[in-house]
């Protein structure tokens, strides 16, 4: 009996949390793919209706202007996101003063909620509230900074805003890679004559390569997945002009009674988010197999 | 210890199956200011009748949140008693068979609401596409065609009130000149629609907005005349503030009490600022409809009562029908909302002046077909409709697009969602 339980008492323990989550996340997907097929409107409806909601999907103005958001938003926050998480990082790799308080600062953003950063930007970037005024009371009587006012401009706030909270968690990422690799190899190389430059670029970033993976993953997901920003932001204004997909979802489903055409577009960003995570598990697994 | 656990459970389980009576669950989302303030009394007039109330409020996102809790409810084949629904919503509801077999015409038929009740406003009540049984009771109605004006600031300008919008264009214009915001704005797509909707009925008339906007007529949306409301909106947008887009309505209004900017056109829910900033109507501002040929916007709150089997709640759903609609909580209910009752036959004697205008142009209006549905509040339209119809104007308001093409776009929104 003792041997029976101490041989299944994982899988027993383990059993609540795996039926919780297939119910839970497995089960709401599956279902979300049927309400998806159905004509639903304020409520759920059972009877299928076929690709009626994707035809939909793909004809609303709205729906393209988030998914070409979505695009701008998502390749925008991973360049600058890891581009200056790798700088902070690399700095903070001198071995310099005062280190820990530095990353502190740096990566405390990621401890406030996107609507805390939205909100706070929103008040920072409002022309007139914010830098402009700011910069206008200083005496530059011509000094214009009035993207988030901007139709053209205010998806790039949304970037700022995001960058601002999410580099620091990439900085982080990337130092612990850094620090995990052994001094005997920079040493090496430092003793066959490279600068400093050449073996950041040559040697240790290119040893980085899971730690830029699993950024590009986690960055990505957020990135699809961003609802509240925009909320605290710009609310998808000026107009519809940073509409993003999980606000058209939320807006579908609860303010315009289409329930199903919300479903849809659940849909389509469950596949752009299982066309990123599925190949990096797959590489995953296979690596882990390997060994 | 263990006395102490058993008398708990005991307590809680007497105290959760109380005494049979009239029980009502009503969801809302009234939490603050005056509307909590009012729901109060609703609440001590029904536990005076003997009623046990059991609240459920959800704030948040001006009943975004609510709404999330309902569906969720409904889904899950438990409504509340009651929730805060209003306009062709209620009958998107009834169309799911959530509401029916209809509790509260009983009352309803009793208490005589087609007498108390203005026809059209009756009719949205009524389940079964507007001509059957009553399945919800109104609160109050809402004006939206208002313009808020600072009197100081009108008064230092030399301006008076506008009666045509030529007339607030000029008005609008001489404050700029003056280095005075025109026109305090936030640029919020309910916000842009709002102004919308004045403007349309301003300038394209009564029947022009019935026709293109209740029944959604192809040729009247791709009409010169929603070119020249279009127009129009392209002049507000110009006589607004650059910080406008994205500010909520109340932070405009506070512009206007400031006299930081000259007017604003907002439903009467706006008249709660100036009366909280402890200003009179006409002494320091100026409640005046917008520009229009004896026009009214109406929006009404109401309240639907769901299918219940549970015979106390049956009970419940009727007190508070009939409770709803009487005079008492239409009067002080009002009173605290800035609205007007809905039943016709409360005293006005006690509103102030912004509330005596607005009961008696409801009346005119009512009179020679001005009497219209605000499609920007969800009384004209559903909410797929009223969503398809804000989406362009949101749109064109902040763009460059020009008035022609928004108005065929309009018209291809419409269409698209039919």
């Amino acid at each position: 009996m003792f041997k029976w339980l101490e041989k299944n008492l994982p899988k027993i323990v383990m059993a609540p949390a795996v039926g919780l989550i297939g119910w839970f996340v497995y089960g709401f997907v599956l279902w979300t793919l049927y309400i998806s097929f159905t004509n639903s409107k304020i409520l759920p409806k059972y009877e299928l209706w076929g690709f009626g909601q994707y035809e939909k999907l793909w004809a609303s103005r709205k729906w393209l202007i988030s998914v070409d958001n979505l695009l701008v938003f998502t390749a925008l926050f991973l360049i600058f996101c890891i581009v200056i998480g790798i700088i902070l990082a690399i700095f903070l790799d001198q071995k310099i003063r005062a280190e820990g308080v530095l990353r502190t600062i740096y990566l405390y953003p990621m401890a406030l909620s996107f609507i805390v950063t939205g909100t706070a930007w929103k008040w920072i970037l409002n022309p007139t509230l914010g830098i402009q005024k700011m910069f206008i009371e200083w005496g530059f009587e011509n000094f214009t900074f009035d993207w988030l006012v901007n139709r053209e401009m205010a998806i790039y706030t949304i970037v700022i805003a995001g960058v601002w909270q999410s580099a620091g968690f990439v900085m982080a990422l990337f130092l612990a890679g850094l620090r995990s690799v052994e001094d005997e190899i920079v040493k090496a190389a430092k003793i066959d004559g490279a600068g400093l430059f050449t073996v950041y670029w040559r040697i240790l970033l290119p040893m980085m390569r899971p730690v830029f993976f699993t950024s590009f993953v986690i960055l990505v997901h957020i990135s699809i997945k961003s609802y509240d920003l925009i909320v605290a932001l710009t609310q998808g204004g000026p107009g519809i002009s940073t509409t993003m997909p999980a606000l058209f979802m939320t807006q579908a489903a609860f303010h315009k009674s289409q329930v199903g055409l919300s479903a849809a577009s659940a849909m389509m960003m469950f596949m752009a988010v299982a066309a990123v995570i599925i190949p990096y598990l797959y590489s995953e697994l296979r690596r882990e197999n390997a060994r | 210890m263990k006395k102490l656990i058993i008398a708990l459970i005991t307590l809680a389980f007497t105290s959760t199956s109380s005494i049979a009576g009239p029980k009502i669950e009503v969801l809302h989302w009234w939490t603050s200011g005056g509307e909590a303030a009012a729901l109060k009394v609703l609440k001590d007039d029904f536990a005076a009748n003997g009623g046990e109330w059991m609240d459920m409020p959800v704030t948040g996102g001006g009943g975004d949140a609510a709404n999330v809790a309902l569906k969720a409810r409904i889904v899950a084949g438990d409504p509340p008693s009651a929730s805060q629904i209003k306009g062709p919503t209620i009958q998107e509801y009834d169309q799911e068979g959530v509401v029916a077999p209809y509790n509260i015409d009983e009352v309803a038929k009793a208490e005589g609401w087609d007498n108390l009740l203005d026809p059209m406003i009756a009719a949205i009540h009524k389940c079964e596409n507007n001509s059957g049984p009553y399945c919800a009771a109104p609160v109050n109605i809402h004006r939206i065609d208002w313009m808020w004006a600072n009197k100081a600031v009108f008064d230092a300008n030399g301006i008076s009130v506008p009666t045509t919008w030529d007339e607030l264009n000029a008005a609008a214009e001489k404050l700029q000149a003056a280095g005075i915001i025109p026109f305090a704005h936030g640029g919020q797509a309910w916000q842009d629609a709002t102004v919308f909707e004045a403007v349309a009925m301003g300038i394209g008339g009564n029947n022009y907005y019935k026709n293109c906007y209740v029944d959604l007529k192809e040729s009247c949306l791709r009409s010169e005349t929603t070119v020249k409301v279009f127009d129009q909106m392209r002049k507000l947008q110009g006589f607004t503030d650059e910080g406008s887009p994205g500010r909520d309505w109340n932070v405009a209004t506070g512009m206007v009490i400031e006299g930081k900017a000259g007017f604003q056109i907002m439903g009467d829910w706006a008249k709660g600022e100036f009366t909280a900033a402890g200003k009179v109507p006409g002494v320091d501002y100026y409640c005046a409809a917008t520009p229009s040929n004896n026009g009214y916007l109406y929006n009404v709150d109401s309240f639907i009562f769901y299918k219940s089997s549970d015979p106390d709640k049956q009970a419940g759903q009727k007190l508070l029908a009939k409770l709803m609609m009487g005079k008492n909580f239409q009067k002080v209910f009002n009173l605290y909302k800035g609205s007007i009752p809905a039943r016709l036959d409360v005293s006005m004697d006690e509103f102030d002046k912004c509330a005596k205008t607005s009961n008696a142009d409801i009346k005119t209006a009512g009179a020679s077909g001005g009497l219209v549905p605000s499609f920007a509040h969800g009384m004209a339209q559903g909410n797929t409709m009223k969503a398809a119809l804000q989406d362009i104007i949101t749109e064109h308001f902040n763009s460059d697009m020009s008035s022609v093409d928004a108005a065929n776009a309009l018209a291809d929104s419409v269409l698209a969602n039919m």
